[in-house]
């Protein structure tokens, strides 16, 4: 038996140690490998404009968040508990009662939207330069995202554009603090944009797949309706504000 | 040597021929799975928690600042910025910001998000600084990163 073994050329190579090696590469591997995918809180900040528009923006539409250098909050002029902040900022986006402090929503209907694209496509068949005919594409496009939103979800009360939810902080604020609060914040739109998705279409926002054109366009119009408004304002000197 | 033969009883060994095979394919899992660290970190860094969180997408467009205390006693407690492998100063932003916009293409670079991983005991004056200096450059697509929780 060994003697026929021994005729036929070179041995088999030994693969025994291989599990070993594989082993070796697979542990040096596992301890490199970081799975966590980062994640976080996305913030656009506004671009930097050479001469600061001072917008005399109506009291009602700004809901002020200001954040001290104990980590304490006031909004709208009033201490708050952070816990508090969801509700408060997902009243000031809805306006439940037309309360005159809150901002005044407007009724988009379908007739407004076709009415205003008419006007805006003559304006842009009249337009003279390129800067001009720009300015007007932009109206008209948001129009007509406005009128695919009433398409989809019916008619809509719409948030003025000047609303926003202005956050300023100290500068000793802790950072932890600042998100929290940011997170507050976001969390209060998410929950808006998930009630209404699920009365309108039985599904949640969040679950709503941005690459999936159907869904992009529904996406898009409840943006449309409760928008991201954030504002990453200049920096202001609390300590002078009062 | 009969003998021997009859010895032979009981169940046969299991065939560990293919074990380095099952070894094999774990390890190209974890080989493609695995982003190498990039950076050594300098500074301490305890994320804030938050709950309402966004996944970045495409890791290969985003670039990271990092604020917290220093790493090393000797260098204080007071938070510092790092940017790739150092320390930097805030004047160091830009020309890190155009770096990171030369590295990738032209139609890619207003996709590129900065993420700002910095400790939660930290106090807002440098984060607002180095936001201020992020607009100045022109990065508007920032990124509070957070680890997952409540």
């Amino acid at each position: 038996m060994l003697k026929k073994r021994a005729k036929r050329g070179p041995g088999e190579i030994n693969a025994g140690s291989m599990a070993d090696i594989a082993f070796l590469l697979l542990i040096f591997f596992l301890v490199t490998t970081t799975m966590d995918t980062d994640a976080g809180i996305l913030r656009l900040l506004p671009p930097i404009v050479d001469e600061p528009v001072i917008s005399d923006v109506n009291k009602r539409n700004v809901y002020e968040v200001l954040v001290n250098d104990a980590d304490m909050l006031l909004v709208e002029g009033q201490m708050m508990d952070i816990k508090e902040l969801r509700a408060g900022a997902k009243e000031f986006m809805v306006n439940p009662d037309n309360s005159p402090d809150l901002p005044e929503k407007h009724r988009v209907t379908a007739a407004e939207c076709q009415q205003k694209i008419g006007e805006y496509k003559a304006f842009l068949a009249g337009a003279k330069d390129e800067a001009e005919k720009q300015s007007y594409r932009d109206v008209l496009d948001r129009w007509e995202d406005k009128l695919n939103a009433v398409r989809l979800l019916g008619e809509y009360m719409e948030l003025p554009n000047s609303a926003l939810i202005s956050l300023q902080t100290g500068s000793k604020t802790s950072y932890g603090m600042y998100v929290q609060v940011q997170n507050e914040l976001e969390g209060g739109i998410r929950e808006l944009r998930d009630e209404l998705c699920m009365q309108k279409f039985d599904r949640k926002f969040t679950e709503l797949d941005e690459k999936n054109d159907d869904d992009k366009e529904l996406i898009k119009a409840i943006r449309m309706v409760y928008p991201q408004r954030v504002s990453e304002a200049e920096p202001v000197d609390l300590t002078k504000k009062q | 040597m009969s003998r021997f033969k009859e010895k032979k009883s009981g169940t046969p060994a299991i065939s560990t021929a293919s074990l380095p095979d099952i070894i094999f394919m774990l390890l190209f899992f974890f080989m493609v799975t695995t982003v190498m660290r990039e950076t050594d970190l300098l500074v301490k860094i305890t994320l804030p928690e938050a709950s309402e969180t966004t996944k970045l997408e495409d890791k290969a467009l985003v670039d990271y600042l990092y604020i917290g205390p220093p790493m090393s006693k000797e260098l204080g407690t007071e938070p510092v910025l790092q940017l790739n492998d150092q320390f930097a100063k805030l004047n160091e932003i830009d020309p890190w910001v155009s770096a990171g916009n030369e590295r990738r293409d032209e139609v890619l670079r207003p996709k590129i998000t900065r993420s700002l991983k910095v400790d939660k005991e930290t106090a807002m004056k440098i984060v607002t600084d180095v936001k201020q200096e992020l607009r100045k450059s022109n990065a508007l697509k920032i990124n509070y990163s957070t680890a997952q929780g409540r």
